[in-house]
């Protein structure tokens, strides 16, 4: 469970993104169509995109903040972000892609902590998200799902305090859907990694989220418990 | 085929190799600085780098003769450490290094330029710093074009003939390359062995070109 402060104004081409919502979650659900400011949030949380204004915190930590000068780059942040292309290293295999996550403390030769610490993370993380086979393969011979979980993967090597997953299904056709949400399912259950989960279908969300924010045109319109269909409607 | 024809293009190629070796570092730099960068002056920056492109090559020559002659600071400290620059094998690679670099930063430009900048954030966000990122995502994502761009630096120098006989000169087993020997023999009425070098120097640049478009359009007509 994590504190969320979300106060972001952020100037789009067409329109402002402007978020204001404090909230106490374990997996925050952002609904909406699409160009409705999703992306760019998760962005700004990620600090790949500066707001014009407000302040972002997650607990007592604050990662961006205009009225006290605070901009801590990603590097710092401590996000782990999966874009919905997943954008992995076309020139590293699953597992290169994977390691890239690890703290270079971790990558290091010889028998440290740390490096006993990434390769256990590692071990975790392939069994979890069912990597095993996939390991030595190149990055343009996956799937759209199997792509999905080694990018989850590489973000969680990196022992995020918070995992933003861009529309994880948008990339997967229908049939195949269930092969990536029960891995969500299962990060969520293990790992107890707090997620901010991005999408415009409801019922992905009342099955992983417990609190949603619908956004359009860059404001959030209704919130509400992912058990309650209020905000599905757009109340 | 004479040895001298055959000393003269190991020579050559040798020194265009080293100057190769030697203008990637700071061609690469200015290549990402260009891609990557805004500064002030960057207009300013890249009409520079550009320059030694238009530029007639003797000009280059003159300029680089002025730049490590006595009469500049750069020349008095070479002197100074005792160090023999004109009229030496190292003449030949800095000619050669100063003509190509325009090309080889620009081919590397055009390839960092076709990275997608989301990877490099990507990698921020995975804790990379600006120096791994660039390391480990832009320079093996750009591979291709700083690979041409080496190619085609190493065809130019080979070729490289106005900058060279102004600070090289063309001293026969020290600073002749092909360029300036097929020159020279032809003053000197050794025609035969002006086209001998003439053929070396086709070879050469033909594999070079071929060998460049094969990397930057693999699937192609070639």
């Amino acid at each position: 469970m994590i504190a969320l402060t979300l106060n972001v104004t952020l100037r789009q081409d067409a329109f402002v993104l402007d978020v204001r919502e404090s909230a106490s979650v374990e997996v925050l659900g952002l609904f909406g169509p699409s160009g409705s400011g999703k992306t760019s949030l998760l962005e700004a949380i990620a600090g790949l995109r500066r707001p014009e204004a407000g302040e972002i915190r997650i607990d007592d930590r604050i990662l961006f903040s205009s009225a006290s000068g605070i901009n801590l780059r990603p590097q710092e942040r401590r996000i782990g972000y999966v874009p919905q292309d997943a954008l992995l290293f076309p020139h590293l295999n699953v597992s290169g892609n994977v390691l890239y996550g690890a703290p270079s403390t971790a990558l290091r030769a010889g028998p440290s902590t740390a490096l006993r610490a990434g390769r256990e993370d590692f071990d975790a993380l392939v069994a979890i998200l069912d990597l095993g086979d996939l390991l030595d393969r190149r990055v343009r011979r996956l799937s759209g799902g199997e792509k999905q979980r080694v990018a989850i993967a590489r973000a969680l090597m990196t022992r995020p305090a918070v995992l933003l997953l861009d529309e994880p299904l948008a990339g997967v056709d229908r049939a195949r859907r269930e092969q990536i949400l029960p891995y969500v399912l299962r990060i969520r259950r293990e790992l107890h990694v707090p997620l901010i989960y991005v999408t415009h279908d409801a019922a992905e969300l009342t099955a992983i989220a417990d609190r949603v924010l619908r956004l359009e045109g860059g404001r959030v319109v209704s919130s509400g418990l992912a058990s309650e269909a209020s905000w599905a409607a757009g109340s | 085929m004479t040895l001298d024809t055959w000393a003269i293009a190991r020579f050559t190629v040798l020194m265009a190799l080293t100057a190769t070796a030697l203008v990637l570092p700071p061609a690469i730099a200015a290549g990402w600085l260009l891609a990557r960068r805004t500064f002030p002056g960057k207009t300013l920056f890249e009409t520079l780098v550009s320059l030694p492109l238009v530029l007639p090559p003797v000009a280059t020559g003159l300029v680089l003769l002025w730049i490590l002659g006595r009469r500049s600071p750069v020349g008095r400290a070479l002197d100074a450490a005792g160090v023999d620059v004109i009229f030496t094998w190292k003449a030949v690679v800095m000619a050669m290094m100063v003509i190509s670099f325009p090309l080889v930063a620009r081919s590397v430009r055009a390839g960092i330029e076709q990275v997608d900048r989301r990877y490099e954030d990507i990698a921020g966000t995975l804790g990379a710093g600006a120096f791994r990122i660039f390391r480990t995502v832009t320079l093996p994502l750009a591979a291709r074009g700083i690979i041409s761009g080496a190619i085609l630096g190493f065809s130019r120098a080979l070729g490289e003939f106005g900058a060279t006989i102004m600070v090289a000169g063309a001293i026969p087993g020290r600073t002749q390359t092909l360029a300036v020997g097929i020159y020279t023999f032809v003053e000197t009425g050794r025609e035969d062995a002006a086209w001998g070098l003439l053929a070396v120097s086709a070879l050469l640049a033909f594999g070079a070109i071929y060998l460049s478009n094969r990397i930057v359009d693999p699937v192609g007509r070639a």
